[in-house]
């Protein structure tokens, strides 16, 4: 075992993961980290960074934010270069979560694998497993079978995930600047998306829900109503965030301007979501590359102009209400039928037939010891998050288990955007911009 | 050459698109450059609306079952990239060695793979020459092995970090 792991002996330490002392940093380095973001020329970027690289040594101070800081949403670690109150460089240092999620998915089958990814965004577990289900769903190439109420089962859990996620947003960026009261509204409202997800699911978070195949279960009696009591309840509320923050001076003070990103940079940096949103992009991918029944229901996709904090909050809210929007429309349509493919290969049988049937019972015992075997192939599956696109990439030999489960993290590419957004502003709106950006450090390190 | 022939060309080579092999993956197009003209395809599909990269990762194919005792190499880079205009998706894959695992970094091109070239250093072992910031991601610096390489075993693993008694 030993000699497994120690088989490239020396291939590690290929450089400190922390951020280099201004005596190290040579102008081309600075010009790489502006210049290659911004697609300037060469005599640009040297002419933009000669401030950076000007400032004396012994005038900047390298402090640590977090890993444990109540603002930096987890276990993130920021290294910020200071002078005075100005931030000059930013580097985020991650891996403090990372629990080797892709590892483990590789040892689990198809049918477990669900109970794995769930964990990786915790905020929006659903979401998660939806991508996961839908790319084994293709690697089988039962992506087109899948029965009409699973697909609006889907949608609908889907979009008031997006909702609680959003909703938890803004109870974690009001906290952060200092609205606190808007983090005990943020809560509340999302523990009544919980709730309806507690009794559809039985658990809070963490659902396995979404399986490949369908879903677990059907929707439980007074479903209807229970969401309906959500929607009827959430636009007064959207209200009064209106006048708490939206409408209010201090609020506006703080965000407005503040961390601000060009369309051209997000797409370099490879930021999806609010954040790509925020610059005037409209790309959703609900809307530009349509998955499960998403081009047949009617919403708005929320563009900011400015890319700064202010829109990318105000988007979120936006996308709260045309979630309500969706789901409105996903009530109205919610057709009758199978919750799941009626596959034997992938669907376990019925519990009431277990124990009448000898074969079920050993069909059972097959499926979830064993698992189902699924064809050679690779794919690729992206959906909309509430972070941006999540993406996931299986390979399968064949087998049970999937030889490789790669999960394109949004947080995890959104975090590059920091350094950018945090360059030349100050410290105190730090706090402002990681908020921002929303990301979820669950996901950021797997 | 008028159009008639120009789709006569097309349709006798199908499997030629930026230079490279393409291949249908379930209905997704992936293309096959080499490690040798891999920048060179990447700047073509940035040219051709490509602007977009949304993942960069790799998959170590050593254990394989359909390759295991076949030539070809042993890692491959793989990048999904999306062309806004056109809406479309396309996917990368490089073929890496197991001698010589080192892929020219596709930085300049897409700054975004920043974090995700270090990943895959970090996961695989495989070095992005030119990348700004070639050191480990998720896993402490002084970490032994790439984790996500086959020959990585899962369960239990010696304690690693400084100090800590094993």
């Amino acid at each position: 075992m030993t000699e497994l792991i120690t088989a490239t002996p020396g291939a590690t330490a290929e450089g400190n993961q922390e951020m280099r002392l201004r005596s190290d940093l040579t102008a081309k380095e600075v010009m790489r980290e502006v210049g290659a973001v911004l697609r300037m020329s060469e005599k640009d970027a040297a002419a933009l960074s000669i401030d950076d690289v000007d400032v004396p040594e012994d005038q900047s101070m390298i402090i640590n934010m977090g890993p444990q800081h109540p603002s930096t949403h987890g276990v993130l670690r920021l290294m910020l270069e200071l002078q005075g109150e100005r931030v000059l460089r930013c580097k985020p240092i991650i891996g403090y979560l990372h629990t080797g999620m892709e590892k483990t998915g590789e040892d689990l089958t198809f049918m477990q694998g669900g109970t794995n990814v769930t964990r990786m965004d915790y905020l929006s577990p659903l979401n998660n497993e939806l991508v996961f289900s839908m790319a084994v769903e293709k690697l089988l190439g039962i992506d087109g079978d899948i029965p009409e109420r699973a697909v609006w089962m889907r949608m609908l859990l889907s979009e008031l995930n997006r909702m609680s996620s959003h909703l938890l947003f803004l109870a974690t960026n009001g906290m952060d600047i200092g609205a606190v009261s808007m983090m005990i509204y943020g809560w509340r409202e999302r523990e009544e998306v919980l709730r309806f997800f507690q009794k559809v699911t039985g658990l809070r978070m963490n659902h396995n829900f979404i399986r490949p195949g369908g879903l677990a279960a059907d929707l439980p009696a007074g479903w209807r109503d229970d969401v309906l009591d959500i929607l009827d309840r959430l636009p007064d509320r959207l209200h009064e965030y209106d006048i708490l923050m939206t409408e209010q001076p201090i609020w506006r003070e703080r965000l407005q301007g503040v961390g601000v990103i060009t369309a051209q940079e997000a797409v370099a940096l490879g930021a999806t979501g609010p954040i790509l949103r925020s610059t005037g992009v409209p790309w959703d991918l609900r809307r530009d590359m349509p998955y499960l029944h998403y081009d047949e229901v009617e919403f708005d996709v929320i563009v900011g102009s400015y890319g700064d904090a202010f829109d990318r909050y105000a988007i979120r809210l936006n996308e709260i209400r045309e979630s309500m929007k969706i789901v409105r429309q996903i009530l109205d349509r919610m057709p009758s039928g199978d919750y799941r493919i009626q596959d034997k290969k992938v669907t376990p049988p019925p519990r009431a037939r277990i124990d009448e049937s000898m074969e079920a019972l050993i069909h059972h015992f097959k499926i979830f010891t064993e698992g189902f075997k699924v064809p050679e192939g690779e794919v690729y599956v992206g959906i909309e998050s509430p972070r941006g696109e999540i993406g996931c990439y299986i390979v399968s030999d064949g087998s049970s288990k999937p030889y490789r489960m790669h999960m394109r993290a949004p947080s995890f590419v959104n975090i590059q955007c920091l350094p950018h957004m945090m360059r030349d502003g100050l410290v105190a709106d730090a706090v402002a911009v990681i908020s921002s950006v929303d990301p979820v450090l669950g996901e950021v390190d797997r | 050459m008028t159009d008639v022939n120009n789709e006569a060309v097309q349709a006798a080579q199908p499997a030629m698109r930026y230079g490279c092999s393409v291949s249908d993956s379930r209905g997704q197009v992936v293309i096959h450059p080499t490690r040798e003209n891999y920048i060179a395809t990447l700047k073509a599909l940035v040219d051709d609306t490509f602007v977009l990269c949304t993942d960069l990762t790799a998959v170590d194919y050593s254990t394989y079952a359909s390759r295991v005792g076949k030539p070809g190499d042993r890692f491959e880079v793989v990048l999904n990239l999306i062309s806004l205009e056109r809406r479309e998706r396309i996917r990368v894959r490089v073929a890496v060695p197991d001698a010589d695992p080192t892929l020219p970094s596709a930085f300049d091109l897409y700054p975004g793979t920043e974090a995700m070239e270090r990943e895959v250093f970090d996961m695989f072992g495989i070095s992005f020459s030119g990348h700004p910031d070639p050191s480990r991601i998720l896993m402490p610096e002084d970490w032994e092995g790439h984790p996500l390489r086959k020959d990585y075993a899962i369960g239990r693993i010696p304690v690693q970090f400084k100090g800590s008694p094993s």
